[in-house]
């Protein structure tokens, strides 16, 4: 699995944002969702950027990025040491009964409903959420708006705590060579 | 407040504050306001004729003098072109400060007269930039983007600031230490990787040192040459790094890569060790990636951690300043040679022998025409190692970074990442005014000076007394070379017909220059001579030479270094080595 979750503080300024996505729009890194919102220092933002990193190690990801001078600092959350959340919204067309019935146990609620038409809001995990859109699909999905996954680590430290981040040297096991091309 | 000063005040005493003693540009519409303090300040402001001259110059200076080039200049289409010497910059990590205006802050995003989003286009060419609306923030900008421009590994930073901002009032607070908290280049290498380093040393046997541009820009030509002769292996230096090493040392085997010489390129073939200092394994040195030096471990010593592991895989990896770093590896390798002094003694054979059978070389033209080569070569043995040499992109570099023989650093400048054409006379411009008791010359292509050639102006008019060979083969020579390589020598639209028009010579003296032209291999000598016998106006010479010389050695690009060509369709006879 080339996914990987980084959590990544910047500071809060402008065309912070634009700085990422044109650093991985450049050097040709997919990003698969990202999040982005104020921390508990309101000088700082958190981005939340999920990754698939098919052809590119992630050291280097992590260093290309690390160079941007708004990025104050870097952590791969790993699936088994953090807690990773995605927000979703569904529009079936389909009454609250028959809904009801099939979201229990699933993080999911009913948060509208008029017209035979119901809304579903869900927060739970990449994967919980792609169980619970097929469940939903029966009904047929009028609408669905999902948000990028936002993740913290487990335990009392912070990233912020972390004044730098391991600067990413390629190890042999993560290490891919560039692929030979011809210019 | 009687201590209010204008926006505008406050960037021009920011940057006197920042050190800054000369600066390149244009003056516009949304940059007038700084005009007016720099009509009184001590910062001289020379009037370049094109904005991506002012880029190119302050490359230049920056370049031989080791501190940030400024240039400046006005929003929109002043701005955009300041985007190639921006990237070029980028690509050689040059200290670059490049002040812009922009439209006043409430007119930004309404498509206005001459907005462009200059920040926006410049993200991905910058180091970092600014857009400053505020004019308070102006000083900490200013201070902040030099901090950012000469530390870490140097590069490019642009600060635009909207009109308003330069004409509203404010007081005045420089900081002397930039606070950043996203951004700490680190100095210091990690003594457990110098160990390592030094260790794998010891255990090499075929070792190389890969120097690239990066010991220029640390200032550690001295050091690297105690820890080279410490070691006692080859040195090979890139193309940005030619003068980082003494050409005339006896360890030195030249430059690698697509015109490097054989002995350089199968050195880093060969090797069982690269000693890779300040390089980055850039395509034209490692050719093929998969397919160079196979056999090789890697030390890789670089400032910029991103560096590592980028194109390939580093076994020890050193993060730091190559001053510190390479100060720290010589005793650490002189104390394991103690313990195992490794014998390069084969290594060296091995070397000599191509050293010696495939030495760098040219033939003269058969039709007694004049030869590219014989020219650059004179004008380096006529003006000696001491002189600064620009070069502009294709084959007159590759030639003026062969022939030349480079003794220090910072005396070759030459586009190496992005390969700019129009690059030379500019930066020569700069690089003239930061020494202006050096003679600089200029190694130009007719294809390229065409592109730049009105600094010549700025040149005569400033007392910048800078001299220009024009390697005159009527044609975009390199592509040409490619097309008569690759494409069946079909010449598509790379015949220039410059020794018709323009006449150089008289395109010289109407520029204020004195212009020359020399079309004999008997007038070659005397007419450097003439030309380094003028040191009050600025000299062009057109050297009309053979249009068909080609460059060699060659790796053909997304070939492997293994397939080196000394001549066309001629490979080294590998079988008459001992490899």
């Amino acid at each position: 699995m080339a996914q990987h979750t980084l959590a990544v503080l910047v500071e809060n300024s402008p065309g912070v944002l634009a700085r990422v996505a044109s650093l991985f729009s450049r050097r040709g890194y997919n990003i698969d969702s990202l999040a982005v919102g104020p921390t508990e220092d309101p000088k700082v933002s958190r981005m939340t950027i999920v990754l698939n990193l098919e052809g590119h190690a992630l050291d280097q990801v992590s260093a290309q990025l690390f160079k941007l001078v708004n990025v104050i600092g870097i952590q791969e959350m790993q699936e088994s040491g953090s807690r990773q959340r995605e927000l979703l919204f569904a529009k079936v067309a389909a009454k609250r009964s028959e809904v009801e019935a099939l979201i229990v146990g699933l993080s999911a609620e009913i948060v509208d409903e008029r017209d035979g038409s119901c809304i579903i809001q869900a927060v739970a995990s990449n994967k919980d959420l792609a169980e619970l859109v097929k469940k939903l699909e029966k009904f047929g999905i009028r609408e669905l708006v999902q948000s990028g996954a936002i993740a913290i680590e487990f335990g009392a430290k912070t990233l912020a705590e972390q004044t730098a981040i391991e600067t990413g040297l390629a190890t042999s096991d993560t290490h891919q060579q560039t692929q030979d091309y011809q210019n | 407040m009687s201590n209010e000063i204008t926006g505008a005040q406050s960037l021009v005493r920011a940057l006197e504050e920042a050190g800054v003693d000369v600066m390149f540009g244009i003056p516009g519409g949304a940059i007038l306001p700084a005009y007016d303090p720099i009509y009184d300040s001590k910062i001289r402001h020379i009037l370049v004729r094109h904005e991506q001259g002012a880029g190119h110059a302050a490359t230049g200076y920056a370049q031989v003098t080791g501190k940030a080039g400024v240039c400046i200049a006005t929003s929109g289409p002043g701005a955009t072109n300041l985007v190639t010497p921006l990237a070029d910059a980028h690509m050689d990590s040059v200290p670059v400060v490049a002040i812009t205006g922009q439209v006043p802050a409430p007119a930004i995003g309404t498509d206005a007269f001459q907005e462009a989003d200059i920040r926006g286009i410049t993200m991905p060419v910058t180091k970092h930039n600014y857009l400053i609306t505020d004019p308070a923030d102006i000083p900490r900008a200013i201070s902040e983007a030099f901090y950012i421009a000469n530390s870490g590994r140097p590069g490019p930073v642009l600060v635009d600031i909207a009109k308003d901002a330069l004409q509203k009032m404010t007081t005045f607070s420089y900081p002397k230490r930039a606070e950043l908290r996203g951004y700490r280049p680190q100095i210091e290498p990690n003594s457990e990787s110098i160990r390592d380093a030094a260790a794998l040393i010891a255990q090499s046997s075929k070792p190389v040192f890969y120097i690239g541009g990066g010991v220029i820009k640390a200032n550690a030509a001295k050091d690297l040459l105690k820890l080279a002769e410490v070691v006692g292996a080859p040195v090979v230096t890139t193309l940005m790094a030619r003068g980082a090493f003494p050409d005339s040392h006896p360890q030195h085997l030249g430059m690698p890569g697509m015109h490097g010489t054989v002995a350089a390129v199968t050195a880093l073939q060969k090797a069982d060790l690269l000693i890779t200092l300040g390089a980055r394994f850039d395509d034209r040195v490692t050719g093929k990636l998969s397919t160079f030096a196979v056999n090789a471990k890697i030390i890789h010593a670089d400032i910029d951690p991103a560096e590592i592991g980028k194109n390939r895989y580093a076994d020890v990896p050193v993060i730091g300043d190559l001053g510190p770093t390479i100060r720290a590896l010589t005793p650490a390798v002189e104390a394991e040679f103690k313990k195992n002094k490794p014998d390069f003694t084969t290594w060296w054979r091995q070397m000599n022998s191509l050293r010696t059978t495939y030495p760098l070389g040219y033939n003269e033209p058969s039709d007694g025409s004049l030869s590219p080569q014989y020219v650059i070569e004179r004008i380096g043995q006529l003006t000696g190692p001491d002189a600064v040499y620009v070069a502009g992109v294709g084959q007159h570099q590759m030639w003026a970074s062969q022939f030349i023989k480079y003794e220090k650093p910072r005396t070759w400048l030459n586009s190496g990442g992005l390969g700019t054409m129009g690059y030379a006379v500019p930066a020569a411009m700069g690089a003239k005014v930061g020494l202006p008791d050096t003679p600089v010359w200029a190694i130009d292509g007719d294809g390229c000076f065409q592109m730049t050639n009105q600094e010549l102006v700025t040149c005569a008019l400033n007392n910048i007394p800078i001299k220009v060979a024009i390697i005159n083969n009527e044609s975009l020579g390199m592509v040409r070379q490619w097309q008569t390589l690759f494409y069946q020598g079909r010449y598509s639209n790379t015949d220039l017909n410059s020794k018709r028009v323009p006449d150089f010579a008289k395109l010289a003296e109407a520029m204020g220059c004195v212009g020359l032209l020399c079309e004999s291999k008997s007038d070659v000598d005397r007419v450097i001579k003439e030309s380094n016998a003028i040191n009050d106006a600025p000299v062009v010479v057109d050297f009309s030479v053979h249009r068909d010389a080609m460059v060699w050695p060659m790796v053909a690009a997304g070939t492997s270094n293994d397939d080196i060509m000394i001549a066309r369709e001629m490979a080294p006879d590998w079988d008459s080595q001992e490899l």
